[in-house]
């Protein structure tokens, strides 16, 4: 299991209801309903893992995040997860105040564009970074709006999201980000972790 | 319509109040059933046939001799797998394959019903069937399957009984007829009452059948179940055992020999008001409505598992309108998946070999029903 998926799941609170946004195969979604007998759907937007998750027997609704979200009501989840999948939208600021509408709690995952490795391909090689979590050429990228994970603190401070856990991942090292250390996790870090809250 | 031996039915006696205020009662509901009824009797699936269907969903229909209408997707092994399930299907009231319908005769009057039968609904189509798990002591079905106009009869059926099914399947139907599918029934309709032969309905009486309406009604209905693409790809301009054109009115294209074939056929099995009755059961047909506008007060009182499925070149349901029940159920937190299934056969896709449909339907179910 991906050591992003235990930090996302020991967030979770048992028997809680969760919605995953962009939930691929349903990976994480099995793991939760594993670790912690969650309640949980997924929207995917990808025929082909949609099978794969009816094939899981996941509750799972074909949908564009940025369009689907609305049909939820307030506040009808626990935790709306998003894993690594907010680069990938028009409008990541409109899908995540979707996100904190339909969830009490929103967690957010974002591959950090700040990390020393991706800062380094860029000084030295002077072309997109291509990484393993960033693995697209800048020509065929789902990925339009990447961020450090400086920029999202930065962003959520601007908006009044309030950050109540804020975790850094390097290979498979956990660490908080906090106020004293951002610059060191933003330089660090491959993933940011984000639980989040209005 | 001769070969009736191999139709089971069910006498209910008890009265039915149907929409329009009639009450009837011991009216005949034909049903057929696949596959057994296990000890614990959770294994029963309720199939709701479309407009032309009947309660013969695979196998060998012994009245047309032809395959029954859901043979890719019911059957051992298939989708809803009859080693598994139990699989029961009724003829709709207003049909003409066994069931109370307009060329039944009016206990009263001894005379053939025809346009003196009462209008019926959707609404009276599931109360009716609702009969037959009082009949197999059913007290909860496993799951409430049906595409199109059976997709309705699946929303309706739930919405009336919200505790008798585990699992509810809506395919390629609508909460509310739209416009459009009203025009093209009534395109229907206008075409068989246009045939001399219909006699406004007292055809029997008069030992005429209004065939060409009917067959033109079919034919016209016929091209809203495929998609353009799908006829371009299947017919394109291809000419119909000839070298050029006749220039004439001959069937010259291979469409054109097609559709009239469909027509003549569809005439050999199905009655002309029937075709009236349900085509108008359909139109009548408003979920939101009933509901005052609020589709999710249907679903409120259901704890069932929903999987709505949409085709993508369904343009007589098309995926908007599913979405919407799935909208609908997720405004309330009910338990819905919802997939569109990529397909160029247009609405019928749903009864034709598409495989991601039939193994999305397969998965569904038989992951269901191991769950508690």
């Amino acid at each position: 299991m991906k050591q992003e998926f235990k930090i996302i799941s020991d967030l979770i609170n048992e028997n809680s209801h969760v919605l995953d946004v962009g939930c691929g195969d349903g990976i994480l979604m099995e793991y939760l309903v594993k670790e912690k007998k969650v309640n949980i759907r997924g929207i995917e937007i990808s025929k082909t893992k949609v099978q794969n998750c009816i094939a899981k027997g996941l509750t799972i609704i074909e949908g564009n995040a940025e369009e689907d979200l609305k049909q939820f009501p307030d506040k009808s989840f626990d935790y709306v997860v998003l894993s690594q999948t907010l680069q990938a939208f028009l409008n990541p600021e409109k899908v995540i105040n979707e996100l904190l509408r339909i969830g009490k709690q929103a967690i957010v995952t974002i591959p950090n564009f700040g990390y020393w490795k991706i800062r380094l391909h860029l000084l030295l090689k002077g072309t997109m970074p291509v990484t393993r979590t960033l693995p697209n050429e800048w020509y065929n990228t789902p990925n339009i709006h990447l961020c450090t994970i400086k920029d999202f603190v930065y962003f959520s401070k601007d908006k009044n999201f309030k950050l109540s856990k804020s975790i850094a991942l390097r290979s498979n090292q956990l660490s908080y980000i906090k106020d004293g250390n951002l610059n060191l996790k933003n330089l660090s870090s491959n993933l940011g972790i984000f639980l989040i809250e209005r | 319509m001769n070969t009736k031996d191999n139709i089971k039915t069910l006498v209910i006696e008890k009265p039915l109040k149907l929409d329009c205020g009639q009450t009837i009662n011991n009216f005949p509901l034909a049903y057929e059933t696949y596959g057994s009824l296990n000890k614990d009797k959770d294994n029963a699936i309720l199939v709701f046939h479309a407009l032309t269907g009947d309660q013969f969903v695979t196998g060998t229909n012994p009245v047309t001799k032809k395959d029954g209408w859901w043979s890719y997707a019911v059957g051992p092994n298939k989708s809803i797998d009859t080693n598994k399930y139990f699989v029961i299907c009724a003829n709709v009231i207003g049909g003409c394959m066994g069931s109370f319908g307009p060329s039944h005769k009016n206990p009263e009057t001894q005379k053939i019903y025809g346009t003196d039968f009462p209008v019926i609904t959707i609404n009276d189509m599931v109360n009716a069937q609702i009969n037959l798990l009082d009949f197999f002591g059913i007290k909860k079905l496993f799951s409430v399957v049906g595409g199109s106009m059976g997709g309705m009869q699946v929303l309706q059926f739930i919405s009336n009984f919200p505790d008798k099914s585990k699992t509810v399947i809506p395919i390629a139907c609508t909460s509310s007829h739209s416009a459009q599918n009203i025009a093209f029934n009534e395109l229907g309709r206008q075409a068989i009452a246009a045939d001399h032969n219909w006699k406004e309905g007292k055809y029997t009486l008069q030992n005429t059948v209004p065939d060409k309406g009917l067959a033109v009604a079919r034919m016209a209905a016929h091209i809203t179940y495929l998609s353009k693409k799908g006829l371009q790809e299947k017919f394109g301009r291809k000419l119909q055992e000839r070298d050029d054109l006749k220039f004439g009115f001959d069937a010259d294209f291979q469409i054109e020999s097609y559709l009239r074939y469909q027509g003549s056929v569809f005439v050999d099995r199905f009655d002309a008001n029937s075709y009236l009755y349900i085509t108008r059961a359909m139109d009548y047909f408003d979920l939101v409505k009933q509901n005052n506008g609020n589709l999710s007060n249907a679903f409120k009182n259901t704890k069932a598992k929903f999987f709505v499925i949409s085709f993508t070149s369904d343009w007589l349901y098309p995926t908007q309108e599913n979405k919407d029940i799935v909208i609908a159920l997720n405004a309330i937190g009910a338990n819905v998946g919802f997939v569109e299934i990529k397909s160029d056969k247009g609405h019928d896709s749903f009864l034709l070999d598409v495989p991601d449909f039939l193994k999305a339907l397969k998965n569904f179910l038989d992951k269901s029903y191991l769950e508690e």
